[in-house]
């Protein structure tokens, strides 16, 4: 066996079909997404060479610039509702009654596809017979507003159905990663006289710092390449107000046939996706940092 | 030892490699083509003819759309039978994701020998881009005449017609008599009723129109009828075709009068949160009184057992009341051809396609109105089918029309198509003044030129 692993040809090998299936299916996409992004291209008929136009007309393309604000204020709002799901999961991970219970019902929404959360939220962001409003107006609220038409509320109205689509996936890296922890040094903080908080604080947050690392870039970049839940409840609407990069691209590929510049835009999401993961990296990279990614 | 293993893989990782190959190259029509010799017993009189397969998409899947599904499926079955040297392979997909699929496969040249594609706007690039054949052929024996003047045309392009219209569809104020009743209404003739009506409902705490704007066609129906009665039917068609402009008064009158109609709180409430079948639910459980949506929705208000029997009875239409002074005819509609069938320009079995799309058209016409409530691009005598009367009272209206204006936004291009319905949007949420909703329409259509 370890003669086989010694020798380079078997391990190129072995490594083929796997490297075949991701070259093909991921890199040469990418490939050919960049040079579609030169283009001016209907997607259908000839394409001509622009150079970089497309990333021209991006620059001052002021619809993109407003979905690229709304996909960071997601981000922004992604990281931060991670502090919650940790606090979640230190309680649950400390031997409480039901924390094994709790566990499963913060995961269900992950178990669910993004269209039916989808369908579920608009039943209950309804205006008039959705669960909100009949709360709202049976407390005395006799305009509630309307969530997912009001361009000014819509896109929180429809931050909270992400953020909470996500939660169980959090809480499970939370819960597993502090679960690892070992038993022997909270105890011997016990005796040392630490509080739960200070425990919580000062050993159980550090010995985690990798997995928060990680959790952070993976919230970042999921923030900032999505597109389901926005799809399917208000199509970037009411008059783009909700819309974020990636359902402007879908929108320029596939309905205004602008496939050239649709590809530009993707192809610049993949750069600046690269690009801010590079920094979050940079600026949470500690001396001791051992957990690659 | 090692060797022969390693040979092995090697053979192996090629093989998963081809696999992938043919996965990317796609499937060619001439693959299952037989000697003919197998089929000479079903031709006793004629040559053996080679066995071809002929792919067909559609987008009317078994499920959501059943009785168009089934009424296809026929048609198919009875050609088959007529021809048994051809085979015809489905491929189902819905609506959006058919979109997607055939602009996918069409910019790498593998389009169905037969497929489903929408007038004007949509077909436009796939002309352009030499896609799909002209089928003026099988229109010159005869058949060009059995369709109402204006649908063919709207799949013209330079003078060849490239698909044949399946559906043809105006679009009526459909209302619930009972409400009006109950409140004392007539059905308005001029816009003044009109708000009369709508004023009376909202009194009465009652939502006067369903209207699903997230999907956005549906506000922009209202704008054109508006538009239509206010300009006479050419005033859009003119600025579309930019012989006139969005900036003439008459336009933007119309999208004042829709803002009025929002402030008067003519439409129920997060209109441009809510999708068409959102807002279709509202009118079918009665919260609305008025709903402005294609014929293409008739089987709910007539054969649909779903719907319950009392709701349907009390369903009636109305023509798009007249404004006075405007220009407009009452009898004059939005409307339009659907889908239509074309034939792929690359297709290597173009004569069976055609012969196929031919044999489909004439098919549909004598069976889709009676079998699946498809009003065909051809005309239809009313005399002669047994259908619900409020689907006659349509089809009278059709034969009577005036004019019919195609939908906007598939008369406009994929690009401009998008800003209108942006902006349509934008005109009903209150946030851009009619003036400004018509340089946004101007500028889109310009950048075309």
């Amino acid at each position: 066996m370890n003669k086989i692993m010694s020798d380079k040809m078997i391990i190129a090998l072995y490594t083929l079909p796997a490297l075949m299936l991701i070259l093909v299916l991921i890199y040469v996409p990418i490939v050919l997404t960049g040079y579609y992004g030169l283009m001016d291209w209907d997607g259908i008929g000839q394409m001509t060479f622009i150079g970089l136009e497309n990333y021209r007309v991006l620059m001052t393309d002021s619809m993109f610039w407003r979905s690229a604000y709304h996909s960071l204020l997601l981000a922004v709002f992604s990281v931060l509702s991670l502090i919650i799901y940790l606090a979640v999961s230190v309680v649950l991970s400390a031997n409480i009654r039901g924390a094994d219970i709790f566990r499963k019902v913060y995961l269900i929404p992950m178990l669910l596809s993004s269209v039916a959360i989808a369908q579920l939220w608009m039943r209950i962001y309804h205006p008039s017979n959705g669960v909100m409003n009949r709360f709202l107006m049976s407390i005395g609220i006799d305009n509630p507003p309307l969530w997912l038409s009001d361009t000014n509320i819509v896109l929180f109205a429809i931050f909270v159905p992400i953020l909470w689509q996500y939660a169980g996936f959090y809480i499970i890296i939370y819960y597993a990663a502090l679960k690892n922890i070992p038993k022997e040094l909270v105890e011997a903080a016990k005796i040392d006289g630490a509080t739960p908080l200070q425990i919580a604080y000062k050993i159980k947050l550090p010995l985690i710092s990798g997995i928060i690392k990680v959790t952070i870039v993976l919230a970042v970049i999921g923030s900032l390449k999505y597109f389901d839940l926005i799809y399917v409840m208000t199509d970037g609407g009411p008059s783009g107000a909700s819309e974020v990069m990636a359902s402007y691209m879908y929108k320029l590929a596939f309905r205004t046939n602008d496939f050239g510049y649709g590809s530009a835009i993707g192809f610049f999401l993949l750069v600046l996706i690269l690009l801010v993961t590079y920094f979050i990296r940079k600026l949470t990279a500690s001396k001791d940092d051992n957990v690659q990614y | 030892m090692e060797k022969k293993a390693f040979k092995g893989l090697l053979a192996l990782s090629i093989a998963s490699l081809v696999t992938l190959a043919a996965c990317g190259g796609g499937n060619s029509n001439d693959e299952n083509e037989a000697t003919g010799a197998t089929d000479s017993e079903h031709n006793v009189n004629e040559e053996p003819k080679e066995e071809v397969t002929l792919d067909f998409m559609h987008l009317w899947p078994w499920g959501s759309l059943d009785i168009y599904n089934k009424v296809v499926n026929q048609i198919i079955d009875e050609f088959e039978e007529i021809n048994p040297h051809i085979t015809v392979e489905l491929e189902l997909l819905e609506n959006e994701q058919y979109k997607n699929k055939l602009q996918v496969i069409s910019s790498s040249n593998q389009l169905p020998d037969v497929g489903m594609t929408w007038p004007a706007g949509f077909m436009e690039p796939y002309v352009n881009g030499e896609m799909f054949t002209p089928l003026d052929d099988i229109l010159d024996d005869g058949l060009r005449d059995d369709f109402v003047t204006g649908t063919l045309e709207a799949y013209e392009m330079n003078g060849n017609s490239y698909a044949l219209p399946l559906e043809l569809n105006i679009a009526p104020v459909f209302y619930n008599q009972a409400m009006f009743e109950e409140y004392g209404l007539e059905v308005p003739e001029t816009y003044d009723d009109f708000l009369h009506v709508i004023d009376t409902f909202v009194e009465n705490d009652i939502a006067p129109i369903a209207l699903g704007n997230r999907d956005r066609w549906t506000g922009s129906l209202w704008y054109m009828y508006l538009a239509d009665r206010i300009g006479g039917a050419d005033a859009l068609n003119s600025a579309i075709d930019r012989s006139g402009s969005f900036e003439d008064e008459r336009l933007i009158e119309a999208a004042e009068k829709i803002q009025d109609m929002v402030d008067r709180e003519a439409f129920i409430r997060g209109l441009n949160g809510l999708s068409d079948q959102e807002a279709k639910s509202e009118f079918m459980n009665s919260n609305a009184a008025m709903y402005l949506i294609g014929s293409w929705d008739l089987p709910n208000y007539t054969t649909n057992e779903e719907v319950s029997q009392e709701f349907r009875d009390n369903v009636g239409f109305f023509k798009f009341p007249v404004v006075e002074g405007g220009e407009g005819d009452i009898n004059s509609w939005v409307g339009g051809p659907g889908v239509g069938l074309f034939v792929a320009e690359n297709s290597d079995v173009k004569d069976e396609a055609k012969e196929f799309v031919k044999y489909f058209v004439q098919e549909w016409d004598k069976i889709s109105v009676e079998e699946a409530g498809v009003i065909p691009g051809t005309q239809v005598d009313t005399s002669q089918v047994d259908l619900p009367d409020l689907f006659i009272e349509v089809l009278d209206e059709l034969n009577n029309a005036s004019d019919i204006t195609l939908f906007a936004d598939v008369q406009m291009s994929p690009a401009v198509a998008e800003t209108h319905l942006n902006m349509i949007q934008t005109l009903f949420g209150g946030e851009v003044s009619p003036e400004d909703f018509a340089k946004e329409h101007e500028e889109a259509l310009s950048a075309e030129d």
